[in-house]
């Protein structure tokens, strides 16, 4: 038997307000009105979703804005049922890389409307490659869960 | 490459949940046993280069003044660097980059955590920002769930044979964990119990995923000049190669992982490997999941692209296959991650130095470590060798 020694128990809680800018506000702004905001990339011409300042691979200024379908292609999926300290989302939930169409990166975000709560259907249903589109909140703050999921369609 | 550069020494702590020690008591463990392994005292070491995971999982911030006592980094130049799981292979890379630059001659390495103290998927979750990311990314598990599924698909692997061969690899870890004496889990487990264990986050399964565990691991970087003068017997730092991702999860390729074959291209190329399967003798390749442990084999040139359950079935990658991997059991059994990266790389110095006991290799000479990090960004690579 090994002597079991003393711990403290302690916690940090710091308060944060970080700054959008122009494009997220844009973005977010987009949210608040259903509609979804990528943007096309001057010299590659990929069209990004969520928006961005700049493009990652180009690193010049990102100016054509598109509205997006919000419908689109699952590539991946996370079926989550574990919970940790602060989680922002309750599980059970999924994660999903989503293709929207018209896109060419993957839109991260839930796959909903579906009974969650036996793993053993959500697999019977959820598949890579099948179809998903935006099912919105009524009660939008100008913030990403103003889509509430992705659901098949 | 600069100037040649060696590791003389190792240290490493028992690993596991270590309540029985404070923090900086945990760490000065790990660098009594380096300097006992090379009859060093702190007045001969020219810097200290340390790191942890994202400070959140501490609870204290700017570890290397916490533990600057506990490493006798005092009047030293002193270093920190935290990249998540990939932490310890860029501090070995920091160190390494010190003495071959002319910088230093004698540099320690150390790496701690105490994954028992905080909440190592909370502290994930914060690399991701609240605008977007972070409601999504359930730590680690989540994501890699995501990369693996993406990996079976694009290959048509069938999910029985994959599911095989991560219950294989999760099977022999556990029974090499054994043979290593500063293992945290040392478990028999059966195929079936690995595939009937929990699902974490699917295809996830709890015998497919690392323990938290608390542990340190000191290392000494040397210059030529003082590998001759202590006449200690040397792991030669032959390759170093690192990469980042971009920031956003879905803008990248999960699967043809860039950033991890790009940080083993570098090494190749620095210490002339063409063939790594058949010129490395063993590789410590970062495991925190068995899954993610095939897709690193096709990353680094072990096989081909989506060949890796079929090799791994084979037992290709064994104690007694062709490339063994992971002799130590790996982060699959230990996983203190601010020290994990820097355990493969000292794991790969007691292999060439023949030094590895119940776990050597036999005749090693050239060995590769490997830890990945951010959520999913960074790949580190360091090659180490018997010959310079």
């Amino acid at each position: 038997m090994t002597k079991e020694f003393r711990t403290v128990k302690t916690e940090i809680r710091l308060p944060y307000e970080l700054a959008y800018g122009e494009t997220w506000t844009r973005f977010f702004d987009g949210m608040q009105e259903k509609k979804i905001y990528g943007n096309t990339c001057p010299k590659c011409n990929r069209v990004l979703v969520p928006a961005r300042a700049f493009c990652p691979r180009c690193f010049v200024d990102m100016d054509k804005w598109v509205e997006v379908s919000q419908e689109g292609t699952l590539i991946a999926w996370s079926y989550t049922n574990y919970k940790y300290y602060g989680m922002p989302t309750e599980p059970p939930f999924i994660g999903a890389l989503i293709r929207l169409d018209g896109t060419d990166v993957n839109f991260l975000h839930l796959l909903g409307g579906i009974d969650l709560s036996n793993f053993e259907e959500v697999r019977k249903i959820v598949k890579n490659g099948m179809k998903l589109k935006a099912v919105w909140s009524d009660d939008r703050k100008a913030h990403i869960m103003d889509i509430k999921y992705f659901k098949p369609v | 490459m600069g100037r040649p550069v060696a590791i003389i020494g190792v240290g490493q702590t028992y690993h596991g949940r270590r309540m029985d020690v404070s923090y900086p008591e945990l760490v000065r463990e790990a660098v009594m046993a380096v300097f006992k392994d090379t009859g060093l005292t702190p007045d001969d070491i020219d810097g200290v280069v340390s790191g942890t995971m994202p400070s959140m999982m501490e609870g204290i911030a700017l570890t290397h003044f916490y533990f600057a006592d506990a490493m006798q980094a005092v009047g030293k130049p002193i270093m920190k660097t935290e990249t998540c799981g990939s932490t310890g292979v860029s501090i070995a890379q920091t160190a390494y980059y010190w003495v071959s630059s002319g910088a230093a001659d004698l540099v320690l390495a150390v790496g701690h955590e105490k994954m028992n103290e905080g909440n190592s998927q909370a502290t994930m979750t914060t690399v991701a920002e609240p605008f977007y990311q972070r409601y999504f990314i359930s730590g680690a598990p989540g994501v890699f769930s995501m990369q693996s599924q993406m990996w079976t698909a694009r290959y048509g692997i069938p999910e029985e044979k994959t599911r095989d061969a991560a219950a294989f690899i999760s099977v022999t870890h556990h029974d090499d964990a054994f043979d290593n004496p500063y293992a945290h889990i040392k478990l028999k487990v059966s195929m079936e119990d690995v595939k009937n264990s929990r699902i974490i986050t699917y295809p996830v399964r709890l015998l497919d995923v690392c323990p938290n565990s608390d542990g340190a691991c000191a290392v000494i970087f040397a210059s030529e000049k003082m590998v001759k003068k202590l006449k200690k017997k040397p792991a030669w730092v032959r390759g170093v190669g690192y990469r980042g991702e971009e920031y956003f999860f879905g803008d990248s390729d999960k699967v043809v992982w860039e950033a991890a074959i790009q940080a083993a291209q570098q090494a190749y190329d620095q210490a002339g490997i063409r063939n790594p399967r058949k010129e490395l003798d063993v590789a410590e390749v970062y495991n925190p999941f068995t899954f993610q442990e095939m897709l690193f084999y096709e990353c680094f040139g072990f096989c081909e692209l989506g060949e890796s359950p079929d090799l791994v079935l084979k037992g290709t990658f064994t104690r007694k296959g062709e490339l063994p991997c992971d002799p130590s059991g790996g982060t699959l059994c230990t996983n203190p991650i601010g020290a994990t990266g820097l355990i493969r790389v000292a794991e790969a110095a007691l292999q060439v130095t023949g030094k590895a006991g119940a776990h050597q290799i036999p005749g090693a000479k050239l060995a590769l470590a490997h830890a990945m990090g951010g959520v999913d960004q960074f790949n580190g690579i360091m090659i180490l060798g018997s010959e310079l």
